[in-house]
């Protein structure tokens, strides 16, 4: 099968879809305002990047603010959750008495929906970059942490004994033979971490900070600029997709030794 | 040159789940000596892994003591190479970097250990497949990474626990003569664990056959025969028929134990 058809049969469903809402939302059976159509959205979409008409009215030509104000508050809650998830998760998994200490508390604290922590998250932080990264974290965490409990606790033994045959000290099986063994469950939680991230951002902008992508969503809301509602949650879409793609490629670097010992390298 | 003392060692493992002790190995003392190839002959469940994994340090015995080299055996540690029955390479690493992985645990240089490591994958026939990973392997190259892997650590003892089981049966021939002939070479101390009676008479310099549960040492038989081995020849059935009527005799015995 050539690239073009390819590329073809991914589209198509799209397409349809976008076709079939502009005929609709053209077609007056509910107020354009309510439903407003592909085309206008990207035209207010592309004022609110480039700036040339305000259509997008104070929003015109911060696109770019916007989202990275919100990437860099993914970035940094999602960074703080990875290193502590993935350290965390493999004393866990690897000694028996910080699980003992350390895993009722956290199973505790785990069925704790994220978004519930906002009111404290607003009283301890306020209103800024700081409730949101919180949050941010809190979401991107537990799937983290959990995947490397499960990676560390079913590393292969028998490398483990392969290992200390050949001399490796306590430390030396950890990054040697541990951590290596653990990363594909550890990917699959740092996949699952990036998708909570950048939901509890939105959420967060919406509620506790003034900026951002999910911020515009809100505010455009309350002026009933539907446009730029649909442009806002595309462009956090985007950008959500744009970051799982990220880790992907450096998962599929990484795993690179997997490749045909998986069903995951099926030519599919 | 090290030999391996064992003394009057028991095993006995907890049975936590089913609140019974099982009595794994009873009362075995055996010494090896220096560049002796020892083949641990007996039948499934009779305790042969369990003793090479005291040997190796993976076990503690219950009572006795193990000696190798004259220090007793603390843990699992590099001055004895083991080659498991599945290979148990690090999927993530290439075959050089298996071969090599105790030069990285020792700090080596990258391209120090791509050169040392090259002498033993010559050695055992991969020349060609360095960079392959262990999920493009057969199961008789995995093996031989895993027999390289234990000559690099250059050990006076090399301990195997059935690590041809896997392999079919032209793959095993030429896997066995490629041992024969690394031992001759390295001149080091082999304990060697199998339970096909002629793999033991192709390789061993002794075999130590043993009962079945509760392992003991049956009985010890030095093998005189000229290298290489003639499985054809009349010394060799002999000795063959000797050990497979010990295994049925200790059959018969098992169970009349269990009918009784
Ligand atoms: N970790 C363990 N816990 C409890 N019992 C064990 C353990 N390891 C081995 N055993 C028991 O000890 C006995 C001897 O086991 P061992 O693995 O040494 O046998 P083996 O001679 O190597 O058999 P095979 O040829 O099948 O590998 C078996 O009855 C087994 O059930
Ligand atoms: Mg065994």
């Amino acid at each position: 099968m050539t690239a073009l058809t390819k590329s073809w049969e991914r589209l198509a469903v799209p397409l349809f879809i976008l076709a079939a809402w502009e005929v609709f939302s053209r077609s007056g059976v509910l107020p354009e305002a309510l439903l407003p159509a592909p085309s206008v959205v990207l035209h207010t979409w592309a004022d609110w990047i480039a700036g040339f008409d305000e259509s997008s009215q104070a929003n015109s030509g911060r696109w770019l603010a916007d989202a990275l104000s919100s990437a860099l508050r993914v970035a940094a809650g999602y960074a703080i959750a990875a290193v502590s998830g993935v350290a965390l998760g493999i004393a866990i998994g690897w000694w028996r008495w910080v699980e003992r200490t350390v895993e009722p508390t956290i199973q505790m604290l785990r069925p704790v929906p994220p978004v519930s922590w906002i009111p404290l998250a607003i009283i301890w932080f306020g209103i800024a970059n700081k409730p949101a990264i919180f949050l941010v974290f809190l979401g991107a965490f537990f799937p983290i942490l959990m995947n490397t409990i499960h990676g560390v606790k079913t590393a292969d033994r028998n490398l483990i004994r392969a290992a200390s045959m050949m001399g490796a000290t306590e430390q030396q099986l950890l990054r040697h033979v541990v951590f290596p063994a653990a990363l594909p469950s550890i990917f699959a939680g740092l996949r699952i971490g990036i998708g909570a991230a950048w939901m509890l951002t939105v959420t967060a902008e919406m509620v506790a900070v003034k900026s951002g992508l999910g911020y515009v969503l809100w505010d455009s809301y309350y002026f009933l600029r539907y446009d730029l509602v649909l442009a806002a949650m595309a462009s956090i879409g985007l950008l959500g997709f744009a970051t799982d793609g990220a880790i992907k490629l450096l998962m599929s670097a990484t795993l690179h030794w997997q490749h045909g010992s998986t069903l995951q390298s099926r030519e599919g | 040159m090290a030999s391996i003392d064992l003394q009057n060692i028991t095993k006995i493992y907890r049975d936590a789940k089913r609140k019974r002790d099982l009595l794994a190995i009873d009362d075995v003392s055996l010494s090896v000596q220096p560049n002796e190839f020892l083949c641990l002959l007996g039948s499934s469940g009779c305790g042969k892994s369990t003793l090479l994994n005291m040997i190796a340090g993976f076990e503690k015995p219950t009572t006795g003591t193990v000696t190798v080299g004259g220090k007793p055996v603390g843990g699992p540690g590099a001055d004895r190479g083991m080659v498991f029955q599945q290979a148990n390479l690090m999927p993530w690493l290439p075959v050089w970097e298996n071969v090599a992985f105790h030069l990285r645990l020792k700090g080596w240089r990258k391209a120090d250990r791509r050169r040392a490591a090259q002498e033993y994958i010559d050695m055992v026939g991969l020349r060609g497949f360095e960079n392959h990973y262990p999920a493009e392997l057969s199961g008789g190259m995995s093996q031989r990474v895993g027999i390289a892997r234990a000559l690099l650590l250059n050990p006076q003892v090399i301990l195997m626990d059935e690590p041809f089981a896997a392999l079919d049966a032209q793959t095993k021939m030429d896997m066995q003569e490629e041992l024969v002939a690394i031992w001759q070479k390295q001149r080091c101390t082999v304990v060697f664990v199998t339970h096909s009676v002629d793999e033991a008479l192709v390789l061993g310099t002794r075999v130590a056959v043993m009962t079945s549960r509760p392992g003991r040492i049956r009985e010890l038989i030095d093998l005189d025969l000229p290298r290489p081995r003639d499985i054809t020849s009349p010394r060799f059935n002999d000795h063959k028929r000797h050990i497979l009527n010990l295994i049925r005799e200790e059959g018969m015995q098992q169970r009349q134990g269990v009918a009784a």
